[in-house]
């Protein structure tokens, strides 16, 4: 593992594929990512989407999408699209579908989805080798649902359900990792504040074929309590805290493409958000603090070696 | 696998399931397995291996992830079969609801099995009818040649442009699915022209043709409007399902009817009953009208849509029907009888319906039961009023069940005793 400065050498696109008035929350980072993404991608794209926030992107007789668009169900993501690109393999084999109107098929869902619900047909689609792209906006909670503490939710954070003094007692699963050890075509995080490493991760990952993933912080005003004016500094103050390592699996190593020098402390990063207030007041929680700093610092200390 | 189409052949409801997929040449078939439906996909597997269909399988991790991918291809424009039987019908559940709502015109064979707990392999209807509101139709088969003609008419049944909704075609386990009866199989030919080409309609996904599926609705106005045009897409399907059974007929000789009735016409009694049993209703059937009763068997074949309208022309002036559901709506009682008294209720004629409850978990229906079945119309018949329902239990039943949880206990105390 080692440092590689992103680069990438072409403008990043001016023209935006999403459509707007959607009824996303201001300063969403999950419709920020999508944004991004979808304009790398282009418009020969059909995304198949679990129960989500982003569920409402689509609502009769309204969309967004200039491809396609497919509501599966909350597990049901990966399954769908592997219907998707089956059936479009199939067409195009049999002449039926000129090559030109292939799609690209991205499962688009949210963290519960990818971290929990939907992970047994995640973990087949890659084990089958299904050509897609997977794009998870990682709001670290049921964020639809009133953001719930989800598989993804970090520790200490305050959510609908972990209330307590000391906030979520849990630790966010390592989804990156779980995605590498099946030894996929790719797999990457992104913060949509880190626009050229994303970019380059985006059509990295469009050039390859097979399962691959994009793993984005998606900063959630509503959920983490933010001033949505703040979504991507918070995307930024992740990365620079090395709370969020930017990172990418391709063949079969782990690169970080992002190593934050100097690292601010995690605090820059938590006390920006109403979901870590309780570290800081009415007083200090100086053992979870240190907790969470050193998790971190374990982190890196072990890539640098 | 020895059976080279066409001709008659010596064929189990599973295989003839399978064949009927491959006649219908269907492009994908989303997997898995389960007790008694695996036959079924490993038969055209193993078809597919030997190059002697093209079709693309794929086994899934679960039958969630099945029904969904199955609809996912369906709506972007190939012909998709799967099969699947009890835990794996209501572990896709879910799915059912969603790609019916997607207008995805696939079809899926239920081989019927009872449903855990107590887990059991042996089939009643429970399975099937937990799907009974989801949105996909459902034919109900009483043998192997009505599951192959019964799959092939429901792949025009469910792509026909009036109905646009996935097909449901149901067998029992064992009874039919490991049962070989002598099946015709149709030429290859005039089953691929029966069911023609598969024509996506205006559901596909491709480049030049943004299309947003499976969208979202806010407010209880637009959700209405799409329920609403599939409960009346899936009554068009009974005047389809005519059309097409005329078709069928003319093409293949044999007509497989909505609501099949036996000795029917000058009967005063009847048995109204779906499946695999319903051959033994027919063989009591036969034996009581040599006894002397007026007695006939009412078959719905169709449940989704319901006939209803040829259910009450067919029941009307009849004294009385002993509905024989081989499932059990816990607490309320059977399915069919329920649904057959709201098609009747308020009707001229509408006959005495007594409530039976048999055959769950393969449990037999012997010819005595029918009989005493019977008995018990035409007492109601004289006395003008129903008893309530019966729950088909012998006491040799309830002894076997006690002896054997003596020998257990027996068996416990001794264990007890030895050091
Ligand atoms: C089977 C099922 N269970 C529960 C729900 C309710 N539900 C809808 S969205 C959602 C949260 C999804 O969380 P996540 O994947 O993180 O996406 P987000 O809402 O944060 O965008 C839940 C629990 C559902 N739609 N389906
Ligand atoms: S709750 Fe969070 S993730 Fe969901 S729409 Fe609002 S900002 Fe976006």
């Amino acid at each position: 593992m080692r440092d590689k400065k992103p680069s990438f050498p072409k403008p990043l696109p001016s023209t935006h594929l999403l459509g707007t008035g959607t009824p996303m929350c201001a300063g969403c980072g999950g419709l920020q990512v999508l944004h991004e993404i979808y304009d790398l991608l282009g418009p020969k794209t059909v995304f198949v989407n679990a129960a989500g926030c982003l569920t409402l992107l689509a609502v009769y007789p309204f969309t967004p999408f200039r491809g396609g668009w497919l509501y599966t169900a909350m597990a049901a993501a990966p399954a769908g699209a592997q219907g998707v690109r089956d059936a479009l393999d199939i067409l195009v084999r049999q002449g039926r579908l000129p090559p030109e109107e292939n799609l690209e098929v991205v499962a688009l869902t949210g963290d519960g989805a990818a971290y929990g619900m939907g992970l047994s047909a995640t973990s087949s689609a890659i084990e089958r080798g299904l050509d897609f792209l997977y794009l998870c906006y990682d709001n670290e909670g049921y964020g639809n649902t009133g953001q719930q503490y989800s598989e993804a939710t970090p520790h200490a954070a305050r959510t609908a359900t972990s209330g307590g003094p000391r906030g979520f007692m849990g630790y966010k699963k390592d989804l990156f990792a779980i995605w590498a050890a099946h030894r996929p075509a790719y797999a990457a995080t992104v913060a949509g504040a880190e626009m050229l490493d994303l970019a380059r991760k985006a059509e990295k990952a469009k050039s390859l074929r097979g399962p691959r993933l994009i793993l984005a912080l998606a900063p959630c005003p509503t959920g983490w309590d933010f001033d949505p004016q703040d979504t991507v500094e918070i995307g930024r103050l992740a990365v620079k805290t090395g709370i969020w390592p930017l990172k990418e699996y391709v063949d079969g190593r782990v690169v970080h493409t992002k190593i934050p020098r100097p690292r601010l402390p995690v605090e820059e990063y938590l006390k920006r958000q109403g979901r870590f207030a309780h570290l800081f007041e009415p007083v200090r929680q100086e053992e979870l603090l240190k907790e969470i700093q050193a998790q971190v610092d374990a982190y890196w200390a072990r890539v640098e070696s | 696998m020895q059976v080279t189409a066409p001709g008659r052949a010596l064929l189990t409801g599973n295989a003839a399931a399978a064949w009927a997929a491959r006649l219908a040449r269907v492009d994908y078939v989303p997997a898995f397995p389960i007790t008694p439906q695996t036959e079924i996909i490993e038969t055209l597997s193993a078809w597919i291996d030997a190059g002697e269909l093209d079709c693309r399988l794929v086994t899934m991790e679960s039958e969630h992830a099945m029904v969904a991918a199955a609809g996912a291809a369906a709506v972007t424009g190939v012909r998709v079969f799967t099969a699947t039987s009890s835990q794996g019908l209501l572990y896709a559940l879910e799915m059912l609801y969603a790609v019916a709502g997607w207008r995805a015109p696939l079809v899926l064979v239920n081989v019927s099995r009872g449903l855990a707990a107590p887990i059991t392999l042996e089939p009643d209807h429970n399975d099937v009818l937990a799907a009974r509101d989801t949105g996909f139709l459902q034919i109900h088969c009483a043998t192997c040649q009505e599951v192959l003609d019964s799959v092939l008419m429901a792949f025009r049944l469910a792509e026909d442009p009036r109905v646009r909704l996935p097909v449901i075609v149901n067998q029992d386990g064992f009874y039919l699915s490991f049962t070989r009866e002598p099946v015709e199989l149709p030429d290859p030919e005039a089953a691929a022209g029966f069911v023609g080409p598969f024509d996506p309609g205006t559901l596909r996904f491709r480049a030049s043709a943004p299309l947003s599926q499976g969208v979202a609705v806010l407010g209880g106005g637009p959700y209405s409007y799409f329920r609403y045009e599939m409960h009346l897409a899936a009554q068009a399907a009974l005047s389809v399902y005519d059309e097409i059974a005329a078709e069928f007929a003319a093409t293949f000789g044999r007509r497989p009817p909505p609501v099949e009735a036996y000795r029917l016409e000058d009967a005063d009694y009847a048995f109204y009953m779906t499946g695999s049993f319903a051959t033994r209703a027919k063989e009591a059937v036969d034996c009581l009208r040599q006894a002397g009763w007026r007695i006939g068997l009412v078959r719905p074949r169709l449940l989704r849509p319901l006939p209803e309208a040829r259910l009450r022309e067919l029941l009307a002036g009849k004294k009385a029907v002993a509905v024989i559901d081989q499932n059990l709506s816990l607490g309320k009682g059977g399915v069919l009888y329920a649904e057959l008294a709201s098609a009747l209720y308020g009707h001229r004629g509408a006959p005495l319906l007594v409530s039976f409850i048999g055959g769950l978990g393969g449990r037999d229906l012997p010819p005595e039961e029918f009989f005493a079945m019977a008995g018990v119309l035409k007492a109601a018949a004289h006395e003008g009023a129903a008893p309530p329902p019966r729950l088909l239990f012998t006491a040799e039943e309830l002894e076997e069940v006690h002896r054997l949880r003596a020998i257990a206990g027996a068996e416990r105390a001794r264990l007890k005793e030895s050091p």
